[in-house]
């Protein structure tokens, strides 16, 4: 019972704080509403035996992104007066676009197989994780810093100011 | 069996080189011509027509001999589509070697005198590669063993035609007159061709050997035969300038002389007599087209020969000559006198040549005059030429011992032995004949000399090349009626005995052979010549006695004078009926149709693309929220077809 | 703990979850004008995705699922750096953060 409600506690929050990331006018709202959005999913790892990706989770995303997007807001200095608004029937049919989508996603897996929980205590662990991505996910790992370097270049040359002659 | 391998073995070569030694100087001249001299070009292309002159005499001394029958030499194998099958094979028996021996040998004559009569001509090397190209073509004709080769000489010959009268192309009336001979001649072709169609679908082959073996089948006037002959006569009409197509011939007098000779007075226009000879078979068994030919040849022989009595050109009364002499051959074939018809092919082919050639040869010392009004007198500038001429008036008229008597009177019999009537009509044809050509002669020959000074003072005799042919041709028409002298007259008809085998297979022919009581064939004989003579001297009455001239254009008689020296008006009656039609209905197809309907749908193709792109490209806003929106959507709908199906 | 806590629930209701974290996520794409919100948008959906890619994984027991979540994070992480520093450059071109005013391509 207790479960049930511990779910349904994280996911409320989740959905609302969801919720409100899209509605509200404030962009710097929008994103102190989306780090709670991630808290409450990094909850949801929680519970579901996966304790390392909750942390790197937090780490990544909260610590990392959201400042990332704070910085962005501030420096670009948006403020509630110059935020641009789309008509309210569009605004409609992108609410109805979404629920459509969902409703069909629904029903197209509407004919997936029930799966029971198996009892693993050892797994989400750092060891296990760990275990697996050293071993038969290496070569992707390594990619990866691959991929942030490219990133990182990227960024610099993207977001420095042209050097006028 | 041996005999016929052996001979064809003997002469494959020959028969192989007689066609193709005229293309080969077709090609030369054709490639090469404006490189050599004008003599050269010219001396090549009479060479090599000469050469095949010669290759045909042997086959023709060989044919002699008793062991000599029809061979074929299979060149190469060349249509075969399931149960067709048509080789490039030719065919020779004597009609081929006889027909060989007139193109091969007048051809060169007249390549002879074209040296001399084209000399000054800047498109002397166009002018031989024609003239060799249509004499390959005609040997073609002539020498095919199957429709189908044959098929190939006739509108090869009709290309050459029209080649050769347009030769001087930068005149616009010559080109018109060439395209009415080649599209005349395309109609008859189109008889010829449904003809084929059905001799294929009822024969199951064109071969001639296979075609004719296969026809002793048919009964009397079956009616596919009695279809098949008709289709095959009426391109017989086109290419022979029969009644309704004839009125090509007059218009094609506007090439050079030398084409008139060769072409519409010696060979090309014999094509049509050829088809229906060789046929002989076919058309012995439909009496009802054997009919229709006689009437036409009648009709033709009859039309053509008062027509000229009041033409004015020199060329142009020869020209309707010549359609009259070929209504006298059909009319033979009408009656089924076949060996009699060539007969007169190769007499015709002599006097009528040499007629052309001369008629050149004056309008050469004439400066290029055409015109008998404005000729006269001419007989003690240009002697050779004046006797040549009157040779070939008097062959013409049909008086013996020349050569026009023997085959004209030939056909005379044949005609009364079938009816009296026609053999007066035709006889009244001869008549005509005789009046007419003798005006032609004392008009240009006798009295005082009606022309210009200038004119005057340039006339002299042709040079060797022009009057060497005209001597040869005159010996040929005083001797060339030996070759068939009737038994009447105490000869053996060597030219009937050496083409019966042609005829051999022929049993309706054999079985219906006339034969006239020997008094009354010498009775006609002396009527037709006795009418001739006549009709000579009230030509010298009018024309030398009286000195009536024809009028000139400002002064025309009026009445039947006028119907005649109008040419019956048919080539108006042809425009009114057929040519004002067909080019009215081509406006209305082209302002209606073209414009409207064809025009109309590639343009709305055009306009529908264009109009289409136009209303696609609206849905590349820039707008990235629509971009969005659409791709979302798409995913929608693309899992939800997904989901359901 | 023999089974985790969230093992109790039945797994369609963490699909149910993740599916409106997505569905809201694309709302919020159409929605908003401004790039920054729309780029949050998308960083809802990726969440979404790593939500029931975790749950798969609790529930059946693999743990190849876990890794692509870190894969997915790595992604995500790097798309974010690059992403914000195309739109500071955006701004400093056309002194706006909203997309429609980024309709140069029009036909």
């Amino acid at each position: 019972m207790s479960n049930t409600l511990i779910f349904a506690l994280l996911s409320t929050l989740s959905i609302f704080s969801a919720l409100m990331v899209i509605f509200s006018r404030n962009a710097m709202y929008s994103v102190l509403y989306l780090v709670i959005c991630f808290f409450t999913i990094a909850g949801h790892y929680v519970i579901l035996n996966a304790h390392f990706l909750a942390i790197v989770h937090i780490i990544v995303y909260a610590g990392a992104i959201m400042v990332l997007f704070l910085y962005t807001i501030m420096m670009l200095n948006l403020n509630r007066e110059s935020e641009p608004h789309k008509p309210m029937l569009l605004k409609l049919a992108s609410v109805v676009t979404g629920g459509g989508l969902f409703l069909v996603l629904i029903s197209s897996l509407k004919t997936a197989n029930q799966i029971s929980p198996v009892a693993d205590n050892g797994m989400g662990t750092v060891q296990s994780v760990g275990k697996v991505l050293f071993t038969d996910y290496v070569f992707p790992f390594e990619i990866t810093s691959v991929l942030f370097i490219s990133a990182m270049v990227g960024a610099v040359v993207l977001a420095k100011k042209d050097v006028v002659q | 069996m041996k005999d016929i391998v052996d001979q064809s073995a003997q002469f494959a070569l020959s028969t192989i080189l007689i066609p193709l030694l005229p293309l080969l100087g077709f090609t030369i001249n054709a490639f090469f011509g404006k490189h050599l001299s004008k003599t050269l070009s010219g001396a090549l292309a009479t060479l090599s027509v000469a050469v095949s002159f010669i290759l045909s005499l042997t086959i023709f001394f060989a044919a002699q001999n008793d062991g000599f029958s029809a061979f074929s030499v299979e060149v190469f194998e060349w249509i075969t589509a399931g149960a067709l099958r048509i080789p490039m094979e030719f065919y020779i028996d004597q009609l081929t070697v006889m027909f060989m021996l007139i193109i091969t040998g007048v051809g060169s004559l007249i390549h002879l005198y074209s040296m001399g009569y084209m000399h000054d001509d800047e498109g002397h090397n166009r002018f031989f590669a024609y003239l060799n190209l249509f004499v390959f073509f005609m040997l073609l004709l002539v020498m095919g063993a199957n429709y189908l080769i044959t098929f190939i000489g006739w509108e090869g010959v009709g290309l050459c035609s029209y080649l050769l009268i347009g030769f001087w192309y930068k005149n616009q009336e010559y080109n018109n007159a060439a395209k009415k001979a080649f599209i005349m001649n395309r109609i008859g072709d189109l008889g010829f061709l449904l003809g084929m169609f059905l001799i294929f679908q009822n024969f199951g082959s064109l071969t001639f050997t296979e075609v004719f073996s296969k026809a002793g089948n048919y009964d009397l006037n079956d009616g596919m035969i009695v279809a098949i002959t008709l289709l095959l006569f009426v391109g017989a009409t086109g290419k022979s300038a029969q009644l309704p197509l004839f009125t090509w011939l007059p218009d094609a007098m506007a090439g050079p002389t030398p084409v008139s000779a060769l072409i519409h007075a010696a060979t090309m226009v014999t094509a049509g007599i050829y088809l229906v000879v060789r046929s002989n078979i076919l058309f012995s068994l439909a009496p009802d087209t054997q009919h229709v030919i006689l009437i036409v040849g009648l009709a033709t022989a009859i039309f053509g020969a008062i027509i000229g009595l009041r033409q004015n050109d020199i060329k142009k009364v020869l020209a309707y000559s010549t359609v009259s002499q070929l209504g006298y051959m059909f009319i033979a074939l009408g009656l089924g006198a076949y060996s009699a018809a060539f007969f007169h092919v190769m007499t015709h082919a002599f006097f009528k040549a040499l007629l052309f050639l001369g008629a050149g040869s004056v309008i050469h010392a004439m400066s290029g005059e055409q015109d008998i009004r404005r000729m006269g007198g001419l007989w003690k500038y240009i002697k050779v030429t004046g006797i040549t001429f009157i040779i070939g008036t008097i062959a013409i008229s049909g008086i013996p011992p020349l050569a026009g008597f023997f085959s004209k009177d030939e056909i005379l019999a044949n005609a009364f032995a079938h009816s009296p009537l026609i053999w007066g009509l035709a006889v009244g044809g001869s008549m005509l004949t005789a009046f007419y050509m003798f005006r032609l002669f004392f008009l240009t020959f006798c009295g005082e000399f009606r022309g210009t000074e200038e004119q005057k003072h340039h006339l002299h005799e042709s040079p060797a090349t022009i009057t060497i042919p005209l001597i040869v041709l005159a010996v040929l028409s005083i001797i060339g009626g030996f070759a068939g002298v009737p038994e009447v007259l105490g000869g053996s008809h060597w030219l009937n005995r050496f083409l019966a085998p042609v005829f051999a297979d022929n049993e309706i022919l054999s079985h219906s052979a006339h034969h006239l009581d020997h008094n009354l064939e010498i009775m006609l004989m002396c009527i037709s010549v006795a009418a001739a003579v006549i009709m000579i001297t009230i030509a010298y009455v009018v024309y030398v006695s009286k000195s009536v001239r024809p009028a000139d254009d400002q002064h025309q008689p009026g009445g039947f004078a006028k119907l005649i020296a109008n040419k019956f008006y048919v080539d108006e009656l042809y425009n009114a009926i057929i040519v004002k039609p067909v080019m009215f209905l081509s406006n209305a197809l082209y302002n209606f149709v073209e414009v409207y309907i064809i025009d109309g749908f590639v343009n709305l193709l055009g306009k529908g693309a264009v109009g289409g792109s136009r209303v696609l490209r609206l849905a590349q806003s820039g707008n990235i929220g629509f971009y969005f929106f659409a791709i979302t959507i798409s995913i929608l709908v693309i899992i939800l077809i997904n989901t359901l199906s | 703990m023999n089974e985790f806590v969230g093992g109790q629930v039945p797994f369609d209701w963490y699909l149910y979850l993740s599916l409106v974290l997505f569905a809201i996520g694309v709302a919020g794409v159409l929605m908003r004008r401004n790039a920054i919100v729309m780029f949050m948008s998308v960083e809802l959906m990726l969440n979404s995705v790593n939500l029931i890619l975790v749950s798969y994984s609790s529930y059946t027991g693999k743990l190849s699922g876990m890794v692509f979540v870190f894969f997915v994070m790595v992604v995500a992480a790097a798309e974010v750096a690059v992403g914000l520093a195309l739109l500071v450059s955006i701004y400093r071109n056309i002194r706006s953060v909203d997309i429609e005013e980024l309709k140069n391509l029009k036909w």
